[in-house]
């Protein structure tokens, strides 16, 4: 893993059509490199290699239930704000063979750990909300006792370029979470889009480095009040918000509130909301094994509070019923993790909000969960 | 020279042997398999010894006739161990539309003579007549799903079955949701998982070919497809498709065609 | 500290039926290396693997101190459990462990120890008990409370009746409904607990079995006035990883797996019993 530390903003200004040097020096030195690219009517991580690949112009609106990709006649290619998935997908894989075993002749079993293979991949416009899920992925797949071998060794792999968010989608509430729409921490460089080119800072050693080989110019006062104009108005563009972690905390004395229910009555089960949550983390083991009986493999796959078999003791389900579900996944993401992780588990991208197939919001859900209720607490 | 080997049998109902096909097309797998077991009964393949004592039968089709009921009995009798593999055999398959029809008017559309046609009123699972020991769904049936299995049960171990929903699997192989993205109306979040997303890996919705998830929010799902511009009766006829005859689809499908009770003021 | 993600292949010294549905095994790690670096405390679990079925969390129940073995008892419950109960000596399973937290034994030292089980032999405690009764001069006096349904499901019934012989230990057993040879109480193993006269400065409960029936003992004890740090509790999920990552076990803030199994009443007291959790 890259070296973290907070690096003060002293960037350097990049003209629009110089955006391949930065993509040429990360494949020189031996880097795959990944960036926005529309595919399947979404932003998603693809391998680019020509900067003209990005979306130029395109932006995504997002609601509720709803994702639609907008082109307007525009210069920028990082106006969208994110696709379906965070970076947790390239860490923490959907399905992932955790080791293989062999039955010898002499009945001895052979077990062998099956990691992957990577290569050093560098990930260009990581949102800040993003990197804050990561941060989070980190804390839980990397902890000093039980460190995941598979998770481990593509973070160690990556680079990521994070980008300040200049607009924000209508499902977007980072600023009350405190992880966005600016740059905090967790990249190795740091990217601003301006009206009419970019900004880079270093975010760590290999990211500085990195910079000061493009030699760029110093940031004008222009350019640095163009960059904050950019944070400024994606924050006040988010009109969703959680509360502090305090009150998310009090959802736990919140356990028989009606509107568990009136969520239940809505709520498919479908498990969307968890799958592209950026920091969920839940996964099921199970083994193959081939039809000769002589080798196996077992295997994990994203697992979902929201699965039947998720608090399944075999003769009985912790949570049989949808409400019982819902009511764990946004008890444990906002108060669960606070003790588990020291803070929320949202981190305020709002993807459960957009690609829940019924819209169901859980900025909303907390509202009517903890109004007129904090008082007598 | 007697084989100490595991038999297996396939048998056929009311299907359109698609389920069969599926086997057929497993390639490598399926040329395998006699290492492991003799295949006793399989038509389709070629072996054809219905009434066999077996180890394991897998049931492909629905109960539609008389004759059905006889020999899906015979069936479990000469098994020890019984899979219903598809949507035929496991909730009676696109057949059991007719079960909400009128059956007699469809015949006499159909047959010039449906006097001689020997059916029953209904189609329906094999489930309702004899006792079953695993089902696997699909239209037609995953036949990765069925090595699966008899790879376990060669192993002397129960098979486990596929528990979560299609849109976990979609998300898993990274498919992008066709409902969020371009208004489809998915099926995917009240359907079992299992096929490999292959509908909305194409950007398709899904229409539920392994019919019901173990939780099934009808209405929720309802009123998200009514409000993508479907009428009613669109959303009742894509839960009563393929697997109609499975009771959580056919309860939500008849609801929707049931006119609204009068609410008072 | 062995390797949490990959197991280490062990073979089955000894296995003993010891009712109709549950079964010890004795295991030894194929590679003595391995055998000889682990090391568990009562109460922890290992994740027991059969080749191509599955894996399960099963409680340790020796003594620590036996370090060329170590013994898991299983009941039936499923898939896995059903294979592994075919197993016989020579065969071999998957070992990933020691998880979890196990019972607070340095505290226990100088205490009396109340231990309540219910159900079908609640291995966890009989790890305790045994480990209590090699180490008799170092603890208080011992009560033993164990509660079944039926008279049959007492395994390791020659056992209890050896524990009552000692010194310093009250063995008391109930059964729902009891046969006619059965020489203790008829009823509920939580109607045991008023009999007792506890020295509530130095006393330590353990407590295993149906979370219903722990519910109705924690209730008694703390009727008696003994602290909630003095109840400690064993408790059972969905547990897949064993060190808190795969995410099943969770009771509210808590992973079973990592954080407990046992915990200290006052740790669980929110969620245990809620429905839900």
């Amino acid at each position: 893993m890259p070296t973290q530390h907070i690096a003060p903003r002293r960037p350097g200004f990049m003209e629009r059509e110089r955006l391949q040097d930065l993509l040429d020096a990360l494949r020189l030195l031996g880097y795959r490199t990944l960036g926005p690219v529309v595919d399947e009517d979404t932003i998603q991580w693809r391998e680019v290699d020509a900067i003209d690949a990005l979306p130029a112009g395109v932006q995504a609106r997002q609601g509720a239930g709803e994702y639609r990709l907008e082109v307007q006649p525009d210069d920028r290619l990082f106006a969208w704000n994110h696709g379906p998935q965070a970076i947790k997908p390239l860490l923490f894989s959907a399905e992932e063979r955790l080791w293989r075993e062999r039955l010898m002749v002499d009945g001895q079993i052979e077990i062998k750990q099956t990691l992957p293979e990577v290569e050093p991949t560098a990930i260009f416009g990581v949102r800040a909300c993003d990197l804050a899920a990561l941060a989070l992925q980190d804390r839980h797949f990397l902890s000093p006792q039980h460190p995941d071998p598979h998770y481990k060794i593509r973070r160690e792999a990556l680079f990521l370029i994070g980008i300040d968010c200049a607009f924000s989608a209508a499902t977007c509430f980072c600023t009350s979470t405190g992880d966005g729409p600016s740059l905090g921490e967790g990249f190795d460089i740091g990217m601003a889009e301006l009206d009419n080119g970019y900004l880079f800072w270093g975010g760590s050693a290999k990211g500085s480095e990195i910079i000061d080989r493009l030699s760029l110019k110093p940031a004008t006062e222009a350019q640095l009040n163009n960059m904050i104009q950019g944070t400024d108005r994606a924050a006040a563009q988010q009109h969703r918000f959680l509360p502090g972690e305090t009150e998310l905390k009090q959802l736990y004395e919140k356990l028989n509130h009606e509107h568990w229910d009136e969520i239940g009555e809505r709520c498919l089960s479908c498990g969307n909301c968890t799958a592209v949550c950026p920091t969920c983390f839940c996964y099921s083991t199970g083994y193959q094994r081939t039809l000769d009986g002589r080798s196996a493999e077992m295997k994990r796959q994203w697992d979902s509070c929201f699965s039947p078999t998720h608090s399944s003791m075999g003769h009985f389900m912790v949570r049989g019923e949808t409400t019982l579900r819902y009511r764990q996944w946004l008890t444990h993401k906002l108060a669960g993790w606070q003790e588990q992780f020291g803070r929320s588990g949202c981190v305020g991208c709002g993807r459960c909000i957009t690609w829940c197939p019924v819209g169901i919001d859980l900025t909303q859900a907390v509202a009517a969960l903890l109004d007129g209720g904090l008082a007598d607490a | 020279m007697n084989s100490t080997k595991p038999k297996l049998s396939v048998h056929k109902f009311s299907s359109c042997d698609g389920c069969q096909l599926a086997l057929l097309n497993l390639g490598e797998s399926l040329l395998e398999l006699p290492k492991y077991v003799d295949i006793t009964h399989f038509a389709e393949a070629g072996p054809n010894n219905p009434n066999a004592k077996v180890d394991v039968a897998l049931v492909e089709g629905s109960i539609s006739t008389p004759d059905d009921i006889e020999r899906i009995k015979q069936v479990r009798e000469n098994s020890a161990y019984l899979i219903t593999i598809g949507a035929c055999a496991t909730t009676g398959g696109l057949q059991a539309l007719a079960n909400l029809a009128d059956r007699e008017a469809w015949m006499a559309a159909v047959y010039a003579r449906p006097d001689t046609i020997e059916t029953l009123s209904s189609s329906t699972s094999i489930s309702e007549h004899v006792k079953v020991d695993l089902e696997l769904h699909g239209c037609p049936v995953n036949s990765q799903q069925v090595i699966a299995a008899l790879a376990d049960l060669l192993a002397g171990v129960k098979p486990v079955s596929e528990r979560q929903t299609l849109c976990m699997e979609c998300k898993r192989n990274g498919v992008v949701c066709t409902m969020v993205t371009k208004g489809e109306p998915c099926m995917g979040p009240v359907t079992r998982a299992g096929c490999g997303a292959l509908c909305p890996s194409l950007g398709r919705a899904c229409y539920s070919c392994y019919g019901p998830a173990e939780t099934v929010n009808d209405g929720a799902l309802a009123q998200r497809l009514q409000s993508l511009g479907l009428t009613s009766e669109a959303v009742a006829r894509r839960f009563l498709f393929i697997t109609s005859g499975a009771p959580p689809f056919r309860d939500a499908g008849l609801r929707l065609r049931r006119p609204p009770l009068e609410t008072d003021e | 500290m062995l390797d949490a993600h990959l197991p280490h292949s062990a073979v089955i010294d000894r296995r003993v039926q010891e009712s109709p549905g549950i079964f010890s095994l004795r295991l030894q790690y194929v590679d003595t290396n391995v055998q000889d670096v682990f090391e568990f405390q009562p109460g922890q679990f290992n994740m027991l693997s059969l080749f191509g079925v599955g894996e399960v969390p099963i409680s340790i129940v020796s003594d620590p101190d036996d370090s060329h073995f170590f013994d898991h008892t299983i009941r039936v419950a499923g898939r896995v459990t059903e294979a592994l109960s075919r197993l016989q000596p020579g065969d071999r399973v998957g070992i990933r462990g020691p998880f979890g937290r196990g019972w607070p034994m340095a505290q226990a030292e100088g205490q009396d120890v109340v231990v309540v089980t219910g159900g079908l032999g609640c291995a966890p405690l009989v790890s305790v008990i045994r480990y209590l009764l090699r180490r008799r001069d170092r603890f208080g006096d011992i009560h033993i409370l164990q509660g079944v349904k039926n008279e049959d499901d007492l395994i390791w019934r020659r056992q209890y009746e050896l524990w009552s012989r000692e010194q310093g230990v009250n063995v008391q057993l109930a059964a729902d409904m009891p046969g006619k040879e059965w020489p203790w109480q008829q009823g509920l193993v939580t109607e045991l607990i008023n009999t007792l006269d506890l020295n509530l400065e130095k006393t330590i409960s353990m407590l295993c079995g149906p979370e219903l029936m722990m519910l109705a003992a924690i209730a008694q004890l703390r009727d008696l006035k003994l602290d909630d740090q003095r109840i400690w509790l064993s408790m059972e999920r969905n547990m897949q990883c064993g060190f808190g990552q795969c995410g099943h076990c969770q009771v509210g803030p808590k992973f079973v797996c990592k954080d407990g199994p046992v915990f200290c009443y006052s740790e669980v007291a929110d969620f245990l019993g809620a429905k839900g959790f």
